[in-house]
């Protein structure tokens, strides 16, 4: 459970920020939409406890997130970044142990249990057979599998995604939205940011719309996400067009533009 | 999951290290014994195994070949294979540092710290004891006065503040060593300077080793505990926090040992380039950058690899080429090569 409460982000000669108010409760997954700028990644820095707040509270069940040694903060809240770019050409594997930092000593190798979980991981999303591939060597939508496979073989009860389909191509965004979904459906509790309102939509219970730091709405998609939102949060008229079942595609509309 | 899929996971790789380094170790003793017995007095292999063998059990001759191989040879091969293990690891761990395989143990200044101690000890007339002491010292306090400013400017790019500082303060030393040498007097001490700055290892004594061994040892050793964690350091800041670790404090324990083993090793033996810089690439792209495979291997291959520039620096010609130079010769073909693949793949 994350509490988030009148919260101001940012830094200390800057605030990015503030009057963040919400809860994301266990299994449900939230979307955070705002333009460049707003502060989407500041604030899930903040969330992470990378950043501390400038007021306010981020508390993790019960307790301020700044309370916790880095080792506790990763058992609780995972990050998977925007665009992991890799120094050297880690095996997947090994890239995915560091998943385990918050658990092995601080002296320590990681042990059966370990690869037991970072194998779990890669099988869970399906990507086991890149096990041995280096990091360096496998597409951009495979890396972000791998890297979302790291958070999951953290074993913390939120996953933070920094717009996790940003850099990616149709086929990669697709692949990487159906293992959210997957995830989603076992009972995992997300929160993403994204520049995609029909992707929030779809693949998300509510929406945090940030502009220019501050909440603009706070709801279930359905109802945060309505045209007249999206029109004020990027300053462009769109219309949302109903596609079979419960799926929308967001455009821009050409006649009032 | 299963335990035998587990270990069918994660055997090859280290299945395979493990080979390299065996096979690594084992060439590493023939390099030595082979070291033992090159230079104007030749032995061979057989007499060299022999000789060693007797001080062993405790039958030694009091021969001209047990005088060579023990007091002579014997600590500048000891120093040899110290200084390129040390130098190897910290380069090692500055690459993962810095996230950059291009960085060399001097980054940070300690090399040129360590030579500006040394350079006033020599300018001061200091004994050989006082000299390497100051190298130590100035090593550093070159690489303390790095982090201490770096720590002051940097904000949201705290390695490249780092690499920037160490430079600056690099090319401040080495304006002040150049200043020690102008006013240097140019008879005794100007050559002394020079040919310490050069790098050697024909002072190697007993009782360089003394001061040398521990401050490896201790330097090697830490690295080696950390050696897993040290992974993390070369994920993006960001990334290395969330997974839980204290980078900051991982990152001074990291600097400070591979600054202790850089610093010992040119108080012994002056500035030796390459070594840190191109024998971690050569160990990477054999059993690839996870840190706790890749020490132990860099290290050996340092060790081997400064075992046989100096071998080779004292036996290839009548009078001793300074070991610097061939590591420059040898490096930089090396490096140029490593370049040229790594931008292919």
């Amino acid at each position: 459970m994350l509490v988030v409460e009148n919260l101001a982000f940012g830094f200390p000669s800057r605030r990015v920020g503030d009057h963040v108010t919400f809860a994301l409760a266990p299994g449900e997954t939230l979307a955070l939409l705002g333009a460049n700028g707003a502060g989407k990644t500041t604030l899930l820095r903040t969330l992470l406890g990378l950043l501390p707040p400038l007021a306010g509270r981020v508390a993790i069940d019960g307790a301020p997130i700044a309370r916790f040694t880095p080792a506790e903060r990763a058992t609780r809240i995972a990050y998977v970044p925007q665009h992991h770019v890799p120094a050297y050409a880690f095996s997947v594997t090994d890239a995915v142990l560091m998943g385990r930092a918050g658990r092995i000593g601080t002296f320590a190798r990681p042990g059966r249990a370990d690869h037991a979980a970072a194998a779990e991981a890669l099988a869970t999303l399906g990507i086991g057979s890149l096990a041995r591939r280096p990091v360096t060597e496998i597409s951009g939508g495979e890396r972000q599998l791998v890297m979302i496979a790291r958070a999951l073989a953290q074993q913390a009860s939120i996953i933070v995604l920094d717009e996790p389909t940003a850099s990616l191509d149709f086929g990669n965004r697709v692949r990487v939205l159906r293992e959210l979904d997957r995830l989603r459906a076992r009972g995992m509790t997300l929160l993403f940011s994204t520049h995609e309102p029909d992707q929030a939509l779809v693949h998300a219970d509510r929406a945090l719309l940030l502009a220019d730091g501050r909440p603009l709405a706070l709801d279930a998609v359905g109802r945060a996400l309505s045209a007249e939102n999206i029109e004020r949060l990027y300053g462009t008229p769109v219309r949302l067009v109903a596609l079979d079942g419960n799926r929308y595609a967001c455009v821009p509309d050409e006649r009032r533009a | 999951m299963s335990a035998t899929t587990v270990a069918r996971v994660r055997a090859p790789a280290s299945r395979r290290t493990g080979w390299v380094f065996v096979g690594a170790c084992c060439a590493l003793i023939a390099l030595a014994l082979i070291a033992l017995g090159s230079g104007r007095y030749p032995l061979s292999i057989a007499e060299v195994a022999a000789v060693l063998w007797d001080r062993v059990t405790g039958h030694a001759a009091a021969s001209t070949s047990d005088a060579i191989v023990w007091q002579i040879r014997l600590p500048r091969v000891c120093v040899a294979l110290l200084v390129g293990a040390a130098l190897a690891a910290a380069g090692t761990a500055y690459q993962h540092l810095f996230r950059n395989p291009l960085v060399a143990p001097d980054t940070l200044g300690v090399s040129s710290g360590a030579a500006l101690g040394a350079v006033l000890g020599i300018f001061l007339g200091a004994g050989f004891l006082a000299i390497e002491a100051a190298a130590f010292l100035g090593g550093l306090l070159a690489v303390g006065a790095v982090m201490l400013i770096a720590a002051r400017l940097s904000a949201h790019e705290p390695l490249v503040t780092l690499i920037l500082t160490g430079i600056v303060i690099a090319s401040l030393l080495g304006a002040a060593i150049s200043m020690f040498k102008y006013l240097a007097d140019p008879y005794n001490q100007l050559p002394a300077i020079t040919f310490w700055l050069m790098g050697s290892l024909a002072a190697s004594s007993a009782q360089e080793l003394g001061v040398l061994a521990p401050a490896v040892g201790v330097a090697l050793a830490v690295l080696f505990a950390l050696a897993w964690r040290i992974n993390l350091l070369a994920l993006p800041e960001d990334e290395a926090r969330a997974l839980g670790i204290d980078s900051g404090r991982l990152r001074l324990a990291v600097i400070a040992a591979a600054t202790l083993a850089t610093s010992a090793s040119v108080a012994v033996s002056g500035i030796i380039g390459w070594v840190g810089l191109v024998v971690p690439h050569m160990a990477r792209l054999i059993v690839g950058p996870e840190f706790s495979r890749l020490l132990p291997l860099a290290a050996v291959f340092g060790a081997a690899f400064m075992l046989a520039i100096d071998t080779l620096a004292r036996t290839l010609a009548s009078i001793e080429i300074p070991p610097g130079i061939l590591t420059a010769v040898v490096g930089t073909p090396v490096f140029i090569a490593l370049l040229a693949r790594s931008r292919r793949s």
